[in-house]
């Protein structure tokens, strides 16, 4: 059985903006699959989609069997709880240290009384160190996340997720906002973890270079539709100009380069 | 501390370095800055104050429960009953007129004055010494509330619109002459430096560079500062007899005791207050 | 060359057409008010005047000076009590008005609607409407503060919480926290630092309009200030303006201490 699954997937805002039409895919449990596309091509509302950070409009999404569409609340928590996620911009509280940004991955599990005022177990505590010792921030574990370097409020973000013992992670934009060095940290960290944890990884990405190394499998998006979903090997010129729907001709240089 | 390697044992030593732990023997995860203890202590201490404050008050033993059904009664007749009893439409437009001229008035005064006023307390402009006498003074001036030095003026001038004017635009003035400064003070220091190796002069350099790096800010915060000055004049025409609309508030409300009336009044400065806001919102907008 | 002429005498016009509308629009307003500025400036030697004379206070006002402060005390209580009770009542509040999720539409609208209208009804409205039901009681000052305080706030905060939820509250929301656990450990520590600094400045405003509020309803320093000047007894007056004067810098002061640890 597929770990998840897009059934014909539609989202429209307002009425108007066809962010997705008609959307189909699944995914099996270990994969490292990548999404690539121009910006608006819909990649981050498929994302959301997923843990119904963005309702769906039509269509039916299924996360370990169970349709996340027609989830009550309690439901929901729990699959998000499944469900890691990285941003683009990080999104940590900026104000905390690093620790407790990373116990933020506990939240869904905590009642809420514990949960509001920040109160967590020994063990648990232990745990969040043991995964920032993993990504390399033993130094930074006190400080304040605005006192980090973008690369380092990404291991954070990493961190938070995997906090989470996700089944899942989903990924957007990871290195958008990275220099190349940081950016390279960063996916071999996302490749580790989905090689030696064996969570799935869904990850959008607009550099077609990184996603061709890093995934076996790639899903490609324009205007809101799958134009492209197979082998990263199998992905030609032609499709990837069909994909940017121009002729890039720096896009192929990056893919060469 | 043996007692508190057994209730917490320690973690693997590579890791237990990493961690701190409280007296206790627990993890701390709080981040090690300055900024989190004093936020605390600050709402500590605030907090304390504000029980301190509500037990040393003088309640003079008043009936609470029927004040407030009372003060509930007052507020439906004022804001549900409005009505106009002895003051006509016009009349009452006039003195609005007259309470938003007082405010435009304060404003332009107090402008001007600020503007001059900020060239010779903005660092990147006037001297040291310059700078440090006139921002004392500028803040003993804002430390005076509005209505006391209406009432100071009216000592000369008599209780009126003089007075009321001098007294707005003081408070005005200072206030105006701190954002001004601050403005100015943020101007990329490379403008000024490139106009005076050309050789241009003081004004030259405030027309040229100064005042079009500036002018923006300087338009929202007196455009702020009209805002602050309307309400102020309709305080002043209560509590100072400066005339206009607040004049006739405080007569509908202190000398008829009549609260429809009161409630109508309320309502034309509100819409006039929130038009107000929509104007300087927009002018705002245009001039950036 | 002829270019930059050209900007230069086209910001020579712009500015003199600039001095003629203000100075058609003070000439009007002047008009109206029955505001001549050479009275204004006439009372200026006077009020200096005034203030050198009455500066130093004589023995009578220092004899007067326990009861003053007295009355100081219980003004700077008034308005951090009144600050600090609006504050929290204005930040869940704010929640409601803010483009957090779980926020109905309708409801976001009427919270800034409530908002708006706390802000905008004068102070001294209220402070009449509840010298009916309190009369010369503090809670006649503590509610007429708090209601505007509290419209201030609701507004400032709903700002605050709008700007630094954008990043953190996706995050949590998609690690299955709920919507409290969102506040109290995104939107809370996030402006908490924006939210003291706004406490800060409501608590010296407060005490500038308690005087005014107090002059009205004859409590606090206010009525006290109102009692000596109308008694003509300007010496004690003044000595009330300085004891203020004293009170609002050390606050000021202190906060602009506060406010650099805070937002370090």
């Amino acid at each position: 059985m597929a770990l998840l699954e897009f059934q014909n997937v539609s989202k429209v805002y307002n009425n108007v903006t066809k962010a997705l039409q008609d959307v189909t895919f699944s995914i099996e449990e270990g994969e490292f699959v990548s999404i690539i596309g121009p910006s608006g091509a819909g990649k981050s509302t498929l994302m959301r989609c997923a843990n119904r950070l963005v309702d769906a409009s039509q269509g039916a999404i299924f996360f370990d069997g169970q349709d996340v569409t027609k989830m009550g609340k309690k439901d929901l928590r729990k699959v998000r709880t499944k469900t890691g996620m990285i941003f683009q911009h990080y999104n940590l509280v900026e104000r905390l240290s690093v620790v407790e940004n990373v116990l933020h991955g506990l939240l869904g599990k905590k009642s809420t009384l514990s949960g509001m005022i920040g109160q967590y177990t020994e063990a648990e505590k232990a745990e969040a160190f043991r995964i920032i010792q993993e990504m390399g921030l033993t130094e930074q574990a006190y400080k304040r996340c605005d006192e980090l370097s973008g690369g380092q409020k990404q291991r954070v973000g990493i961190a938070r997720a995997i906090m989470q013992k996700p089944r899942l992670i989903l990924c957007d934009e990871p290195i958008a906002s990275l220099d190349p060095k940081s950016s390279k940290v960063i996916m071999d960290h996302l490749k580790q973890i989905n090689r030696e944890k064996k969570i799935t990884c869904l990850v959008n990405l607009h550099q077609v270079d990184v996603a061709i190394r890093y995934s076996e499998r790639i899903i490609g998006v324009a205007g809101g539709r799958i134009v492209y979903d197979g082998p990263s090997g199998q992905l030609t010129e032609a499709i990837i100009h069909e994909i940017y729907q121009s002729g890039a001709h720096d896009l192929i240089m990056d893919k060469l380069g | 501390m043996t007692d508190l390697a057994l209730i917490h044992p320690p973690l693997p030593a590579e890791l237990e370095k990493a961690v701190t732990r409280s007296h206790r023997g627990k993890i701390r995860i709080a981040a090690k800055d300055r900024s989190r203890p004093a936020v605390n202590l600050l709402i500590a201490v605030l907090l304390f104050l504000t029980v301190l404050a509500f037990c040393t008050f003088d309640y003079q033993n008043i009936d609470f429960s029927k004040a407030i059904l009372d003060t509930l009664h007052n507020i439906r007749t004022v804001f549900l009953e409005p009505e106009l009893t002895r003051e006509t439409v016009g009349g009452i437009l006039y003195q609005l007129l007259v309470t938003f001229c007082l405010g435009t008035l304060a404003t332009i005064l107090g402008a001007v004055l600020a503007f001059f006023c900020s060239l010779l307390c903005a660092r990147n402009l006037a001297g040291a010494g310059s700078v440090h006498v006139i921002k004392s003074i500028i803040a003993v001036i804002r430390a005076v509330p509005t209505v006391m030095w209406v009432l100071i003026f009216a000592v000369s001038a008599g209780l009126g619109s003089v007075a009321a004017v001098v007294g707005l635009t003081f408070h005005s003035f200072a206030y105006l002459t701190k954002a001004y400064a601050e403005s100015i003070e943020e101007i990329d220091p490379g403008i000024i430096e490139a106009l005076k190796a050309n050789g241009a002069s003081y004004w030259q350099i405030i027309c040229q560079a100064v005042v079009p790096a500036t002018i923006t800010y300087m338009v929202a915060w007196t455009f702020m500062r009209f805002e602050i000055n309307f309400a102020n004049a309709v305080a002043m025409g209560a509590a100072a007899g400066a005339g206009g609309i607040g004049f006739n508030l405080f007569m509908a409300g202190s000398f008829y005791f009549d609260l429809h009336e009161m409630g109508m009044l309320t309502y034309i400065v509100v819409i006039a207050v929130v038009i107000l806001e929509m104007i300087s919102t927009k002018i705002k907008a245009k001039v950036k | 060359m002829e270019k930059t002429t050209d900007i230069f005498r086209r910001r020579k016009l712009t500015y003199t057409a600039v001095f003629l509308i203000f100075l058609t629009i003070f000439a009007g307003t002047s008009l109206i008010t029955e505001f001549s500025l050479a009275d204004g400036a006439a009372s200026f030697p006077a009020a200096a005047a005034w203030i050198a004379e009455n500066l130093i206070p004589d023995q009578e006002a220092m004899e007067r000076l326990p009861r003053i402060l007295e009355r100081l005390l219980e003004t700077a209580l008034l308005s951090v009590a009144v600050t600090v009770v609006a504050a929290v009542c204005a930040f869940f509040f704010s929640l409601l008005g803010s483009n957090i999720p779980h926020i109905h539409g309708l409801v976001k609208r009427l919270v800034r609607i409530v908002a708006a209208f706390f802000r905008n009804v004068p102070d001294v409205v209220w402070a009449m409407l509840l010298m009916f039901s309190f009369g010369q009681n503090i809670l006649t000052g503590f509610f007429a503060l708090f209601f505007t305080t509290f419209g201030l706030l609701t507004r400032a905060f709903i700002e605050t919480v709008d700007e630094v939820s954008a990043s953190c509250v996706e995050a949590l929301e998609a690690t299955g926290a709920n919507f409290i656990e969102l506040v109290f450990q995104g939107i809370i520590p996030s402006a908490l630092s924006g939210i003291t600094t706004w406490v800060l400045y409501m608590i010296e405003t407060n005490i500038r309009s308690s005087t005014l509020i107090g002059m009205l309803t004859a409590t606090g320093i206010g009525y006290l200030f109102d009692l000596y000047y109308k008694r003509l007894d300007f010496s004690s007056a003044s000595l009330v303006i300085l004891s203020i004067v004293v009170l609002v810098l050390v606050i000021e002061t202190a906060s602009n201490r506060i406010r650099k640890v805070v937002l370090s």
